[in-house]
């Protein structure tokens, strides 16, 4: 029998509050109407800490979190609003725009888009560091899928989708650093991938204009998420 | 009460902005009480004047001849203001920045032309930059107006703060792309 997990006590923003040792302080944070902005956190997917949105301040602790993949500590003190805070998630925000080709404008997500809310959100008015402009591919390989590289974040939602809940693993990331890129099988064309079911799944948790389905004009993709919960509800439930 | 001198440019965009700028409708009307046009693309002034208040800017930088003309400008405008993604993020105008301009060119009047194809430069037309940019890459500027085009109630509302002596926060105002 495995043991009840301990319960922890620590503030947020000056506010009592309580979770589980193995929850994560951002998901007290939303138990407790806690707003903390998030990129590459997707419920029902396991948390990697790589967009850095959900960075927070632990008094005593000398660097930023991130809260998706930090445990609560008892007496532990958070702090998820801040100028500091304000300024580094703009900042990223800048950084992720600059890094590839976003243009809002003529993109198939236009107004379904969580980097596109969060700009605004946090008031990201411009990008206050050059564009890089890379030529990157469009792979309109598959059938009934497109992968647009100039509009991914690498926040690596489909590769997660793919290999924890549809079991496929036909998604990975190649190269380091400003040389990532996601890729189907072995840098094979999506179209050609021999794991890929077709699911469409890593089309839905996407965030961005960066995974669509054909056949969507300017602003048309809305993604749907809902069987991610379900999934991982049910799955829960059977362990 | 003294009028302010406003003025609105036009680079590298689609006159969207401009477009947008005249769905303010009625609100223009009372505009006009508050501020003098004394530039534009809308009114028949051939000289950008010196001791301008605000001007407006719409699109990109993507010539030789958008570089002389926003400096220009800058050196005679209180408050510059970019206006639409293009002056904001370089945005569509910006999509041949990852290909060289002689391929663009190329494509352009050689390989998608019926008749006459060929490049030539004849020193009339500007000469397209090798990377269009936004206008804050290039000189200076005040206000931010994201948009594709901008709201018209957006730029009313900038407008208005910026001839009140506000600072405009455009939180839930506009956004890329919008």
């Amino acid at each position: 029998m495995t043991p009840t997990p301990r319960v922890k006590t620590f503030r947020i923003d000056g506010r009592d509050v309580v979770g589980r040792e193995d929850q994560t302080v951002l998901e007290v944070a939303r138990e407790n109407d806690i707003r903390i902005p998030t990129l590459c956190h997707l419920d029902g997917l396991t948390d990697i800490g790589a967009c850095r949105m959900c960075l927070v301040e632990v008094q005593g602790w000398g660097r930023l979190v991130p809260s998706c993949v930090t445990k609560p500590e008892e007496g532990m003190v958070v702090v998820s609003q801040s100028e500091r805070l304000a300024r580094y998630r703009r900042t990223i925000l800048e950084f992720l725009f600059s890094e590839r080709n976003h243009v809002c404008a003529v993109c198939v997500s236009n107004g379904h888009c969580e980097l596109q809310d969060l700009a605004e959100e946090v008031g990201m008015t411009h990008v206050r560091v050059p564009y890089r402009y890379p030529g990157l591919a469009v792979d309109a390989s598959h059938g009934r899928f497109v992968a647009d590289h100039n509009r991914c974040i690498l926040c690596a939602r489909c590769v997660r989708v793919c290999g924890e809940v549809e079991g496929a693993h036909t998604w990975d990331v190649s190269g380091r650093g400003i040389q990532s890129l996601v890729i189907t099988d072995l840098a094979a064309p999506w179209g050609e991938s021999d794991t890929c079911t077709g699911c469409g799944k890593c089309v839905q948790v996407c965030p961005t204009g960066a995974l669509t389905e054909k056949g969507h004009s300017v602003a048309e993709m809305s993604k749907r998420r809902q069987f991610l919960p379900y999934l991982a509800t049910m799955r829960e439930g059977r362990r | 009460m003294n009028r302010a001198r406003l003025a609105t440019v036009w680079l590298d965009g689609c006159s969207g902005c401009h477009m947008s700028f005249l769905d303010m409708d009625e609100r223009l009307i009372a505009l006009a009480e508050r501020a003098d046009l004394v530039y534009s693309p809308l009114v028949d002034s051939k000289e950008f004047p010196e001791g301008v208040d605000i001007t407006l800017v719409e699109g990109a930088v993507s010539t030789d001849e958008d570089i002389e003309k926003i400096r220009h400008i800058r050196g005679r405008t209180k408050l510059l203001v970019s206006l639409g993604d293009c002056a904001v993020t370089s945005n569509v105008p910006a999509m041949r920045n990852p290909f060289p301009v002689v391929q663009v060119m190329e494509r352009a009047y050689v390989e998608n032309a019926d008749i006459r194809q060929g490049v030539e430069f004849t020193g009339v037309l500007p000469r397209l930059l090798d990377r269009v940019r936004p206008v804050h890459e290039v000189v200076p500027v005040d206000v931010f107006v994201p948009g594709c085009p901008p709201p018209a109630d957006a730029i009313h509302y900038v407008l208005d703060a910026l001839l009140d002596g506000r600072q405009p926060d455009l939180t839930g105002q506009t956004r890329f792309g919008r």
